[in-house]
C-alpha cells in the first residue's frame, strides 16, 4: 500500500482536463462567432458575452484547482450537508429568485446571476454516490429503492416548480446510474418503451397503438410456453400499457401548456409551424445544415451570427459549429463528447470506492443527458427543451457547475489508490 | 461475482453512448450533405435582392424641347419595431397629417411587419422632405426612399404622351420583369415605348439580419449591378405646333392629326378636349382619374386614333382615282347635276352641269359622284357587282383606310370599309347593287376613318400615291439617325391619276368651298366634308396637304357636331399650316375667332 499523496497532479488524469480545456476553449471560439459583431472585434471585450465568457472560464479554472487541492475525503464526507444547502438554495430561490424568460431559478447579486438548479446536479450526485456508497446497501431491500427516487425527486420537483422543465428532466438521467447499481436491466428497457408508447400514441392516437399492443401480447402468447401466470402477467402488463396509451394522451390534453404541446407536435411533424415553435428548431437545422461538409469558415456564418438561430450562444451554441465548421467540425464535437463520456465510464469503473465510482456513473450520466437532449434538439430529433452543451454553451452558472462536476471526479480519480 | 457480472453493464451505458452518438452523425451527415435545401433557406434568411429603380427615359419633341422628365419624390418608410420616442404631434405638423392618420398608418404598418419597412406617406414632396431631411435624426424608424415621378414642363399632348402608372397583378403574372409597386406606361407614347423608356433595373445584394437590419453588401457587390436608365425619345412632333393646335382645339370635340408627307413624321397629333398630363401623376392621379373618366365630354378618349368619323365628302376624291383606275373616270369624263332636285344623291351646291371631274372635286358634287361610283360597280370588266366592289375596296384600302396603319402607338382603330361578304351577310347574296350601298360614293353609310387615317390620306395625295407609316418616335437614346423602320406602302392608284385628284384640291382652296382660307404665299389642296351623324350634328371635316408643289405638312381636322366642313375644320386646318409653315400666323381675327369658340 503506497500512499501517493505527494503530489496531486501526478494522479490526476490528464486526458480529461485536456479535453475538458479543449471543449471551452472551442465553446469560446465558438460563441465568440456566434455573436460576433464588427464593433467589438476584441474577444476579450467585457462588455459582450465572449467577454464575459472568458471571465467564467478563468474563475473556473481556478475552481477546478482548488478542487484538485482538497482533501478528496471532503466530498464524500460532506455530500449530504452539500446536497442540504443546495435543495434549501432551490427553495430560496422559488421565494426570493428572480424570473428569467418565464424561469423563476435565478438569484440575482448585484449584477449577477446564479442558477442553484445547476449546481443541484452535481450535489444531488454526490448524495446518490454517499448513499449507495453505504455499507448497508442492498438492492432488493425496498428502503435501497426508495431513498435514491425521494434524493432525485426532491431537487427534480424544485426545479419543476421553478418552471424549468428541461433542468428538471436532467434527473431521469440518473436510470444510468441506477442501472449500474443493479437495477434490473428490463427496467431499462420498460424505459426505453414507455418512452416509445408514448412517441407513437401521440404520433398516430391511442388506438392504433392499443391494437398493436394486443397484437403484440396475443404473439407473445402464441409462442409462450402454456403457463397460467404468464398469461396472467402478460394481460397485467396489456391492460397496463392500453391505460398508459390512454392516460398519454390524457396528460398531454389536460397537462402540458399550449407551446409544449405544439414543440411535440412539430417535432413529431404533425404541426408545421415555422412562425412560432417550429421556428428555432428550423432556423438551427437551417445554420447547420447550410454548413456543408467543411463548413462556412470561422466567422463567416450568416445564420446564426444575424441572429436568425435564437439563443444562439446558450442552447443552440452547436449551430455555430455546425455552420462554420460543417459536417467535420460536427464530427469532431460528438467523437470528442463521446470519447470523453467513454473515459469518465472506463474510469469510474476503476475505482476502487463505491462512492467514487457511482460518483462516476453520475458525472457520464448528468453529461450525457445534456450531449443528447441539446445537440438532438439542435438538429430536429429531440423536443426544444432549454438546457445548455456542458462547457460550450455561453453561461457561469452552467460552466461553474460542470467544472465542479467534473473535478471532483478528477480528483476522486487521482485520490483511487488512497487507503479507504 | 454479482460484482463482476454488474461491471459488465458498463458495457451497455457506452453502447448507448455510441448509439446516440451515431444517430446524431447520421442525422448531421444528412442535413449537411444530402439535403441542399438548407443551403437555399440560409441565402434566403440571409440575402436580399434591393432593386435600383432606373430613371425613365426623357421625351423630347422633334426640334430637342423637352416633354417629358422625371422629378424626385420620396416615400416615406417605416419600420415599426424601431419607432419609439418620437414627438408624434411635431411629425403630423410636418407631414400635415392628423395624429388620428398617424395612429392608422403606424397600426397598418404594424400589421404588416413589426420588423419590415412598409409605406407610410406615399410621394412626399421635395419640399416636405427637404424639412423632414434635417428633422429625420428625430425620428427613428422612419426613412425616406427615392422614386421618379413623370413631369410634364408644358401641359401638352397628354393623349399622345400617354400615361405612367403603378403596375396591376395581371401585368405582375404575365411579365416577370415587373414587380408590386413597379410603373409601366399605360397608355401613349408611354405604352408603346415601355421596353425602350424602363431602362434596365439594378440589383444590390445586401445581407441582412434577423430583423431585416442591413450588415453589408454579399461578397463585396460582386454580383450587384446598376440600374442603366431608359433611352430619351425624340419624337416627330412639333411641340410648337402641337400646343397651337391644343389653343384651337379648346372647347370643341375633335382632333387634329398633322403629318410629314415625305416621312411620315407626325407633327402634331391631338385630340379634343383634353388634359393637363400632370393631373394623372402622383398622389392625385387615382382622384383625377376617376374624375375626367367620369366627364361627359371624355378627355380620356383618344379621337385622333379611337374615334371613328364617316369621311364625308373628304372621301369623294379617293372615288374618283379608283373610278380612274378602274377606266370608268378620265378628265373628259361629264356627269349631269340637276342641284337639290338630284336623285337619288341631291347635291348642296349651284354649280355647272354637266361638270368634269375637276369641277366636281372642287364643287364637292354628290350626284357626279354617285355617278362615278355606279360606274366602278357596274363596270363590265368584271363580272358582278360584288368583284367590282371587291377591287373597289382594295383600291382605297391601299390608300390606307379600312386597316390599321401600323403607327408606333398603341391603341390604333381601324376604321371601317365593309367588305362585299359584309354586303351579302346584310342584303343576302347578289341582292345588293350600287344603289343599294350608294352613300359610301360620298364617304357616307359604313365607312368609317379615324382622324390619324385621314390625314395619312391627305399624305397619300400630297405625295401622289404612296405613304410612309405614320408615327411618332423619330429617334431612340443616342442614336440620332439609326430610322428607317417605318415602311413604304404605295397605292394600286397610278401616280398619274393623283395629279388630277390634286389639282381637283388646289381648286377647293382657290375657287371652291376653301377659297376663304387661303393663307398668303402658300397654295394648299383640300377638301371639306361635311359628315352626316347619326347621333346629333353633322361633324366637321377637313383634310389638306401645303405647299400644293412641294407639301411639307398633311393634315386631318375633325371638329364633332359643328356643321360644315368649312367652318370649323377648315380654319382650324388652314392656321395650323401657315403656323406651320411660316411660324407666325397672321390672320389673328381667324386665329380669335377659333380660340374662342365654344362648341360644348
Amino acid at each position: 500500500m503506497v500512499r501517493e499523496r505527494n503530489n496531486v497532479f501526478n494522479n490526476i488524469d490528464w486526458t480529461l482536463v485536456i479535453i475538458y480545456l479543449v471543449l471551452v476553449l472551442m465553446g469560446w471560439l465558438n460563441i465568440y462567432a456566434a455573436v460576433y459583431n464588427e464593433d467589438h472585434k476584441s474577444i476579450f471585450d467585457l462588455s459582450q458575452s465572449y467577454g464575459k465568457q472568458m471571465l467564467w472560464i478563468i474563475t473556473s479554472l481556478f475552481i477546478g484547482l482548488v478542487i484538485l487541492l482538497t482533501d478528496a475525503r471532503f466530498f464524500s464526507t460532506f455530500a449530504y450537508l452539500i446536497y442540504g444547502i443546495t435543495i434549501l438554495s432551490l427553495i430560496a430561490v422559488l421565494l426570493v429568485g428572480s424570473e428569467v424568460s418565464g424561469s423563476k431559478s435565478w438569484f440575482e447579486i448585484g449584477g449577477f446571476r446564479l442558477q442553484p438548479a445547476e449546481f443541484a446536479k452535481f450535489a444531488t450526485n454526490l448524495a446518490i454516490a454517499r448513499f449507495f456508497s453505504g455499507q448497508h446497501i442492498n438492492v432488493k431491500d425496498f428502503k435501497t429503492r426508495i431513498i435514491p427516487l425521494i434524493l432525485l425527486g426532491i431537487p427534480g420537483l424544485l426545479i419543476l416548480l421553478q418552471n424549468d422543465t428541461g433542468s428538471a428532466l436532467v434527473y431521469s438521467s440518473f436510470i444510468l446510474v441506477l442501472y449500474r447499481m443493479g437495477m434490473s436491466g428490463n427496467l431499462l428497457l420498460a424505459g426505453a418503451l414507455v418512452v416509445l408508447i408514448a412517441l407513437s400514441t401521440l404520433m398516430v392516437g391511442h388506438i392504433y397503438v392499443s391494437g398493436l399492443l394486443v397484437i403484440m401480447a396475443g404473439l407473445l402468447f402464441a409462442f409462450m410456453k402454456r403457463n397460467r401466470r404468464n398469461i396472467i402477467n402478460l394481460l397485467a402488463l396489456l391492460a397496463l400499457g392500453i391505460g398508459f396509451t390512454f392516460s398519454v394522451e390524457y396528460v398531454v390534453e389536460n397537462f402540458l401548456e399550449e407551446h409544449q404541446k405544439t414543440r411535440i407536435n412539430v417535432l413529431l411533424g404533425k404541426e408545421l409551424d415555422l412562425k412560432g415553435a417550429g421556428y428555432n428548431v428550423n432556423q438551427s437545422k437551417i445554420a447547420i445544415g447550410s454548413g456543408g461538409f467543411l463548413g462556412k469558415g470561422y466567422l463567416n456564418g450568416t445564420q446564426t451570427k444575424y441572429n436568425f438561430v435564437p439563443e444562439q450562444s446558450t442552447d443552440f451554441i452547436f449551430c455555430t459549429v455546425g455552420e462554420e465548421w460543417g459536417f467535420v467540425g460536427s464530427l469532431v464535437i460528438i467523437v470528442l463528447f463521446l470519447y470523453f463520456l467513454t473515459r469518465i465510464v472506463n474510469l469510474a469503473e476503476r475505482q476502487r470506492s463505491d462512492f467514487s465510482r457511482i460518483y462516476g456513473y453520475g458525472v457520464a450520466a448528468i453529461l450525457f443527458f445534456h450531449f443528447m437532449i441539446n445537440i438532438g434538439m439542435t438538429i430536429g430529433l429531440v423536443p426544444v427543451i432549454g438546457i445548455p452543451l456542458p462547457f460550450f454553451s455561453y453561461g457561469g452558472s452552467s460552466l461553474w457547475a460542470f467544472t465542479i462536476l467534473l473535478f471532483i471526479f478528477i480528483k476522486q480519480d487521482a485520490n483511487r489508490n488512497a487507503l479507504l | 461475482m454479482a460484482n463482476k457480472s454488474l461491471a459488465s453493464r458498463k458495457q451497455t451505458v457506452i453502447a448507448i453512448f455510441l448509439a446516440t452518438g451515431i444517430i446524431f452523425l447520421g442525422r448531421l451527415f444528412y442535413l449537411q450533405i444530402i439535403d441542399d435545401s438548407y443551403e437555399l433557406s440560409a441565402n434566403n434568411n440571409v440575402l436580399r435582392y434591393v432593386t435600383q429603380y432606373p430613371a425613365r427615359g426623357l421625351i423630347y419633341d422633334r426640334n430637342g424641347k423637352l416633354l417629358v422628365y422625371n422629378e424626385a419624390v420620396y416615400d416615406l418608410m417605416v419600420l415599426p419595431r424601431q419607432v419609439k420616442d418620437i414627438d408624434t404631434l411635431e411629425f403630423c405638423r410636418l407631414l400635415e397629417i392628423t395624429p388620428e392618420g398617424f395612429v392608422q398608418r403606424m397600426k397598418k404598418a404594424r400589421d404588416y411587419s413589426r420588423f419590415k419597412p412598409s409605406l407610410f406617406e406615399k410621394q412626399i414632396s421635395k419640399e416636405t422632405y427637404g424639412y423632414l431631411e434635417e428633422k429625420m435624426y428625430r425620428f427613428p424608424g422612419f426613412f425616406v426612399q427615392p422614386r421618379t415621378l413623370r413631369k410634364y414642363p408644358e401641359p401638352m399632348g397628354a393623349h399622345l404622351l400617354g400615361y405612367v402608372g403603378e403596375v396591376n397583378q395581371s401585368i405582375i403574372d404575365k411579365d416577370p420583369y415587373y414587380k408590386s409597386g413597379d410603373y409601366i406606361g399605360i397608355s401613349g407614347i408611354e405604352k408603346s415605348y415601355e421596353e425602350d423608356l424602363r431602362g434596365k433595373k439594378g440589383i444590390k445584394i445586401r445581407m441582412v439580419d434577423v430583423h431585416n437590419r442591413e450588415v453589408g453588401s454579399f461578397q463585396n457587390g460582386l454580383y450587384d449591378t446598376l440600374a442603366v436608365m431608359g433611352k430619351d425619345l425624340y419624337l416627330t412632333i412639333d411641340a410648337e405646333l402641337q400646343q397651337y393646335g391644343e389653343l384651337l382645339m379648346q372647347g370643341k370635340m375633335g382632333s387634329v392629326v398633322a403629318i410629314e408627307p415625305s416621312s411620315g413624321e407626325i407633327l402634331a397629333f391631338l385630340s379634343s378636349p383634353t388634359y393637363d398630363p400632370n393631373l394623372l401623376v402622383g398622389r392625385v392621379r387615382g382622384k383625377n382619374f376617376s374624375e375626367l373618366s367620369k366627364d361627359p365630354v371624355k378627355p380620356l378618349l383618344n379621337r385622333a386614333m379611337m374615334g371613328q368619323y364617316p369621311p364625308g365628302s373628304t372621301f369623294k376624291m379617293v372615288n374618283d382615282l379608283v373610278g380612274m383606275q378602274e377606266g370608268v373616270l378620265n378628265t373628259h369624263t361629264h356627269y349631269t347635276c340637276q342641284g337639290p332636285g338630284s336623285s337619288p344623291i341631291r347635291c348642296t351646291h349651284h354649280h355647272q352641269s354637266p361638270l368634269d371631274v375637276y369641277v366636281a372635286i372642287q364643287q364637292s358634287c354628290n350626284p357626279f359622284h354617285w355617278q362615278v361610283y355606279r360606274s366602278i360597280l357596274n363596270n363590265p370588266r368584271r363580272k358582278n357587282v360584288k368583284e367590282n366592289y371587291t377591287a373597289w375596296r382594295n383600291h382605297i384600302m391601299s390608300m390606307g383606310f379600312g386597316h390599321k396603319l401600323g403607327t408606333d402607338m398603341q391603341f390604333e382603330l381601324s376604321g371601317n370599309i365593309p367588305s362585299a361578304e359584309k354586303f351579302d351577310a346584310i342584303y343576302g347574296k347578289g341582292r345588293w347593287n350600287a344603289m343599294t350601298v350608294r352613300s359610301l360614293s360620298i364617304g357616307q353609310g359604313e365607312i368609317l376613318v379615324t382622324p390619324l387615317q385621314l390625314a395619312n390620306s391627305a399624305a397619300v395625295m400630297a405625295n401622289r400615291g404612296y405613304y410612309i407609316v405614320p408615327h411618332v418616335v423619330k429617334s431612340m437614346g443616342t442614336d440620332k439617325h439609326g430610322e428607317n423602320k417605318f415602311s413604304k406602302v404605295t397605292s394600286t392608284i397610278d401616280p398619274a391619276y393623283f395629279e388630277i385628284a390634286v389639282e381637283g384640291m388646289r381648286q377647293v382652296a382657290t375657287m371652291g368651298t376653301a377659297k376663304w382660307y387661303q393663307i398668303e404665299d402658300i397654295t394648299m389642296c383640300g377638301k371639306t366634308g361635311t359628315a352626316e351623324n347619326p347621333h346629333g350634328e353633322d361633324h366637321s371635316l377637313f383634310m389638306a396637304f401645303a405647299p400644293a408643289d412641294n407639301p411639307v405638312i398633311a393634315i386631318a381636322v375633325i371638329v364633332e357636331n359643328s356643321g360644315f366642313g368649312s367652318t370649323w375644320a377648315l380654319p382650324v386646318a388652314s392656321l395650323m399650316i401657315e403656323k406651320y409653315i411660316k411660324r407666325e400666323v397672321a390672320r389673328k381675327d381667324i386665329e380669335e375667332r377659333m380660340i374662342n369658340g365654344k362648341l360644348y
